[in-house]
């Protein structure tokens, strides 16, 4: 029983793994608004600078490793709570249900808006992640810097502006923003009430700040890749 | 003079979809009855008494509903109707629910509650039982009962720790909780009883055995887990609120972090 198999545990991982996640949305967010600035070297030095220290440094390593335990488990999790909770509601279903009447639509479909979720973080690992760790990726040298850098900066801008698949690229991730938006609707205080943690002093003050953070984040990472494909000079 | 509406009107004639199941291993299906005349002040369970008046002077076999106090106070009627657990209203039982809420002509599906956890025994009738095995499980407090028992108003509870105690004591077992979440959770139930007696006095001595027993027997009895959709909170008759599940996953997490009794 314990802190593993009990119904409550799995919701205890489940929400100390996505209040996590939301924990990550916060840096990552921060790291990627600098692709905001003008295009240039100053831009691009800045960037690459940040995304090396990013790979290189050993707090981030650790904090990078728990966020890919943290994806797995949530994954993991949500995957068997989804079937125990369809398996419990039985095989007949009412043939008449009304549920809009009592309940979220971003609350009921968790699963749905959690698997689209997943789609986006593998097709984002490919664009990316991929790309630093296995190329091609060209390097350059930057004055005070003793190693050659990635020039991570140029890969991103010209994804985002690539001629043919670009435009559907930064189509997709804003889609992907808006089903993060929905999936952190329900998900931010939710977790809160899956810890235990509810008081009527707080209560309110959870649900307003989830119901910001599930706007205000995601439309932040949203503008991004807008910004790059619409906005910013091409490169 | 306002024109008469079909809802204003003082009789109804309704198309009633009932779920017949003969027993528990038998196939179900709906069966569509027509009933007329029925007034608009009676209850939903009133009206399935005059559907079983006509059925019987058929020579049909009755519809199979549970009924009991007729006064949302024991939990035993039940009913899916029209896609709500005790039909469209809030805060009340089936059997509070009045025929006012429908409009003539109507057709009302009628279901009865759908959970792994509550096989349908016959017709609208499920077995509720694995409730009440929750509740052996660790939802009674253990008082001397051989004569010198103290009386409970000489132990002093704080205004809201009562209050909280007695809103959570309302629940009234009817399931409705279970039948409406799409997780067929029974955690809103579960979780009142254990709300209710962590805020007393004469609920700490089992507190932490309490909801470590009582969450095991309701996982074990094939229960689904929270999603936090609230669906409960609105469908419950008794306005059993969503915090008292927070507080049994405090209750939980601190018992299963801190017991020093093997479970
Ligand atoms: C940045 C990524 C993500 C964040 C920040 C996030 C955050 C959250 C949070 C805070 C919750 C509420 C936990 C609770 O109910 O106690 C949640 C629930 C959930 N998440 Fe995620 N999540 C993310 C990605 C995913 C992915 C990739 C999946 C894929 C399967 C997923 C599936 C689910 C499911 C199924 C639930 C509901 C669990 C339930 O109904 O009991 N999430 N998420
Ligand atoms: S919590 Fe409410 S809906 Fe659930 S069994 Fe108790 S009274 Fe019925
Ligand atoms: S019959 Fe007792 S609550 Fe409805």
């Amino acid at each position: 029983m314990g802190m593993g198999k009990s119904s409550l545990a799995k919701k205890y991982w489940m929400a100390a793994t996505g209040l996590f996640l939301i924990l990550f949305l916060i840096g990552h967010l921060a790291g990627n608004l600098q692709l905001l600035l003008p295009l240039g070297q100053r831009a691009k030095d800045r960037f690459n600078l940040y995304a090396a220290f990013m790979t290189h440094s050993p707090v981030v390593k650790i904090l990078s490793y728990l966020t890919y335990t943290s994806i797995l488990l949530h994954i993991i999790d949500g995957i068997v709570l989804t079937i125990q909770n369809r398996r419990a509601r039985g095989k007949v279903r009412y043939a008449k249900n009304k549920p809009a009447a009592n309940s979220s639509w971003s609350s009921r479909n968790m699963a749905l808006l959690g698997t689209l979720i997943g789609a986006f973080i593998v097709i984002h690992l490919i664009n990316f992640w991929a790309k630093v760790h296995f190329g091609p990726i060209e390097t350059y040298i930057i004055a005070n810097h003793a190693e050659r850098i990635q020039d991570l900066y140029t890969v991103t801008i010209q994804t985002f502006q690539d001629a043919q698949y670009g435009l559907w690229l930064v189509l997709f991730y804003a889609f992907s923003m808006l089903i993060l938006a929905f999936h952190l609707s329900h998900g931010f205080a939710a977790a809160f009430q899956s810890l235990g943690l509810s008081h009527p002093r707080y209560d309110g003050l959870i649900k307003r700040l989830g119901a910001a953070f599930a706007v205000v984040v995601p439309l932040l990472f949203a503008f991004i890749p807008l910004y790059i494909r619409f906005v910013l000079d091409q490169i | 003079m306002r024109k008469t509406t079909m809802a204003a009107r003082k009789s109804l004639s309704l198309t009633l979809k009932i779920w017949r199941q003969k027993h528990a291993k038998a196939r179900g299906r709906f069966e569509t009855h027509r009933v007329k005349g029925i007034s608009t002040a009676s209850s939903f369970l009133e009206m399935l008494d005059v559907l079983n008046e006509n059925l019987i002077e058929a020579g049909r076999e009755p519809v199979a509903f549970d009924h009991d106090c007729r006064e949302g106070i024991c939990g035993i009627c039940s009913l899916y109707i029209n896609g709500r657990a005790h039909g469209p209203s809030r805060g009340i039982t089936t059997c509070q629910l009045h025929m006012r809420s429908f409009r003539d002509g109507d057709t009302i599906y009628v279901e009865p509650w759908r959970s792994r956890a509550f096989p349908v025994i016959k017709d609208l009738i499920v077995d509720r039982s694995a409730l009440d095995r929750v509740l052996q499980a660790g939802g009674f407090i253990s008082v001397n009962t051989s004569g010198n028992t103290q009386d409970a108003d000489s132990i002093p509870v704080n205004k809201q720790d009562a209050d909280q105690a007695f809103d959570a004591a309302s629940c009234i077992g009817c399931g409705a909780c279970v039948a409406t979440c799409k997780n067929s959770s029974a955690m809103l139930f579960t979780a009142a009883k254990v709300s209710h007696l962590a805020h007393l006095p004469q609920g700490q001595i089992e507190r932490k055995r309490r909801v470590q027993h009582m969450v095991r027997q309701m996982d074990a009895e094939g229960f689904g887990n929270c999603s936090v959709t609230g669906a409960c909170e609105v469908e419950c008759p008794k306005g059993i609120a969503l915090k008292h599940i927070a507080r049994m996953n405090r209750e939980y997490g601190h018992a299963v972090l801190t017991s020093r009794e093997q479970t």
